[in-house]
C-alpha cells in the first residue's frame, strides 16, 4: 500500500520560482531532520470555541442569502494508510462568487457580498466525514505575473491528532481552465498528487433544485509517517 | 476513494494573504506564570512579513520542572497573525521541560503567503542552563544555534525577543518533523 514511491513528489518544494513570493521567503538551507523521539507532536485537537450551528453552512451566516451558485462540498479525511481521521478540525475560507475576499487587504474591484463572509469550520465524524454548504468562489486576479488569475479555490486547514497531520491546502474545481496557468497548482510535480487537490462533481451529493455537489477527500500524513525530506 | 490512490497525500498549498478569515486568532488559555515573546518575521530582504500566521504549542510546567506530567504534557496551543511590522506577541504560561529532559522551548509552526509548506522551528531561552544538554540543540550546527534563542527585551522587563529570519543572513533553523 504505502510505498516510498507512492509518497514521492506529492508535496511542493519550498522554492518554486514561478510563484514569485517563494523567492525571498523560502528558506535556503536544508531543513534539519528531527528524530521522531525528540519531536513534540502532541497538541490538543482544539481548545477552540465550540462549533456553531451555521459554521459549516456559509450560506446561512447572514440575514439574507449570498449571491452565487450554491454548492455542497463533502468528503472524508484519511491517513495515507487509509485509516479515517475522526474528530479533526477543518477550517475553510474563500472568496465570494465575484472573486472578492471579505478582507480589508483585498483590493480587487469586484463587489463584496454583505451576506457572505466566506469562512467555515467543522469537525470530522467517526468515519472521517465532513460536509460544508457554501457558494462557488469566483476566480480572482493576483499580481504574481502578467495577467495572473487564481483558479476558483477554497482554502482548507486541517488538524488531526498530532502536528504531523497538520495540513493547509486548497481545493480546486474540475475542468477549471485556469489550472494549467496557476503556479501554486503547478508547484506539485506529481500528477496524481495534483489531481488530489481537484474536487470531483458528484451527482449523488447534489441536492435536487438546490445545490450542486462536489466531493473532496483529503489524505493526511499518519502520526508515524516518514519525515518530509525523505520523501523524494 | 479507491485503495490505489488512498496513499497519495494531499499536497500542501500556501495559506495566502487572507487566512485571517478562516484561521482566527486563538489565545493561549491556561492559567499560570505568564511569559511574553515578541516574534518578528523577516524575509530575505530583511523586510517584515506582515501576512504570516504563527501557531505555537509547548509542554506544561510541572511541579518539579522535571518528570512527566501525566495528565497533559501540552500546556498550550495558540495562534496569532503578524502585524504590519512583521511582529506578533505570544503570551503564554512558562513552558515546562519535556519528560525526556529537553530545555524549555516553544514549538512554532509558521504559515504565510509565499510558503507552499508550513515551517517548523523552536524558541529556546538564552541563559537557560539546560541548553547545554538539550538533545535537539545538539543536532544544530553550533554557529546556527543562536538563531533558536530568544533574548530578554532590554526595553520591556519580562518580555523576550525572537527573530524568525526566513533566509540568510542568520537564517533561522527550520525543522523537518
Ligand atoms: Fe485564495
Amino acid at each position: 500500500m504505502s510505498t516510498r514511491s507512492n509518497l514521492s513528489r506529492s508535496q511542493p518544494p519550498l522554492l518554486y520560482a514561478p510563484y514569485r513570493a517563494t523567492v525571498r521567503r523560502a528558506p535556503t538551507k536544508p531543513l534539519l531532520r528531527l528524530p521522531a523521539a525528540l519531536s513534540d507532536l502532541e497538541v490538543p485537537v482544539y481548545g477552540w470555541w465550540p462549533i456553531g450551528e451555521t459554521d459549516n453552512d456559509l450560506t446561512r451566516q447572514h440575514p439574507n442569502e449570498p449571491h452565487g451558485q450554491r454548492i455542497i462540498v463533502a468528503g472524508r479525511v484519511v491517513e495515507e494508510t487509509g485509516r479515517p481521521v475522526s474528530g479533526a478540525l477543518i477550517e475553510i475560507w474563500q472568496a465570494n462568487a465575484a472573486g472578492r475576499y471579505h478582507h480589508v487587504k483585498d483590493d480587487h474591484p469586484a463587489p463584496l457580498d454583505p451576506n457572505f463572509t466566506g469562512a467555515g469550520r467543522t469537525v470530522t465524524d467517526a468515519d472521517g466525514r465532513y460536509q460544508f454548504t457554501t457558494i462557488k468562489p469566483g476566480a480572482y486576479p493576483w499580481r504574481n505575473h502578467d495577467n495572473a488569475w487564481r483558479p476558483a479555490h477554497v482554502h482548507f486547514s486541517l488538524f488531526g491528532s498530532t502536528f504531523r497531520t497538520r495540513l493547509v491546502t486548497q481545493m480546486y474545481f474540475p475542468d477549471d481552465p485556469l489550472l494549467p496557468y496557476d503556479p501554486m497548482f503547478q508547484s506539485i510535480a506529481d500528477e496524481r498528487a495534483r489531481q488530489r487537490m481537484v474536487s470531483r462533481f458528484d451527482l449523488a451529493l447534489t441536492r435536487p433544485e438546490w445545490a450542486l455537489g462536489f466531493s473532496f477527500d483529503i489524505v493526511v500524513r499518519g502520526p508515524d509517517s516518514t519525515p518530509f525530506e525523505e520523501r523524494v | 476513494m479507491s485503495d490505489e490512490t488512498a496513499c497519495v497525500a494531499t499536497p500542501s498549498q500556501t495559506a495566502g494573504p487572507f487566512f485571517h478569515l478562516g484561521l482566527r486568532p486563538q489565545p493561549s488559555g491556561r492559567a499560570g506564570e505568564r511569559i511574553r515573546v515578541l516574534v518578528r518575521v523577516t524575509d530575505g530582504d530583511g523586510r517584515p512579513v506582515d501576512d504570516a500566521l504563527i501557531e505555537w504549542w509547548h509542554a506544561a510546567e510541572t511541579e518539579e520542572n522535571s518528570g512527566p506530567a501525566p495528565d497533559s504534557q501540552v500546556a498550550a496551543f495558540a495562534r496569532l497573525p503578524t502585524r504590519d511590522d512583521g511582529t506578533c506577541e505570544l503570551e503564554t504560561v512558562r513552558p515546562g521541560r519535556t519528560p525526556d529532559g529537553q530545555a524549555r522551548h516553544i514549538n512554532v509552526c509558521l504559515f504565510a503567503r509565499g510558503l507552499l509548506r508550513q515551517l517548523h522551528t523552536r524558541i529556546y531561552f538564552a541563559g537557560d542552563p539546560a541548553l547545554e544538554s538539550d538533545a535537539v540543540l545538539s543536532l544544530v550546527p553550533e554557529h546556527r544555534r543562536t538563531t533558536l534563542l530568544a533574548r530578554p527585551d532590554p526595553a520591556v522587563p519580562g518580555r523576550w525577543l525572537f527573530d524568525v529570519r526566513l533566509q540568510e543572513p542568520h537564517e533561522t533553523v527550520f525543522f523537518d518533523i
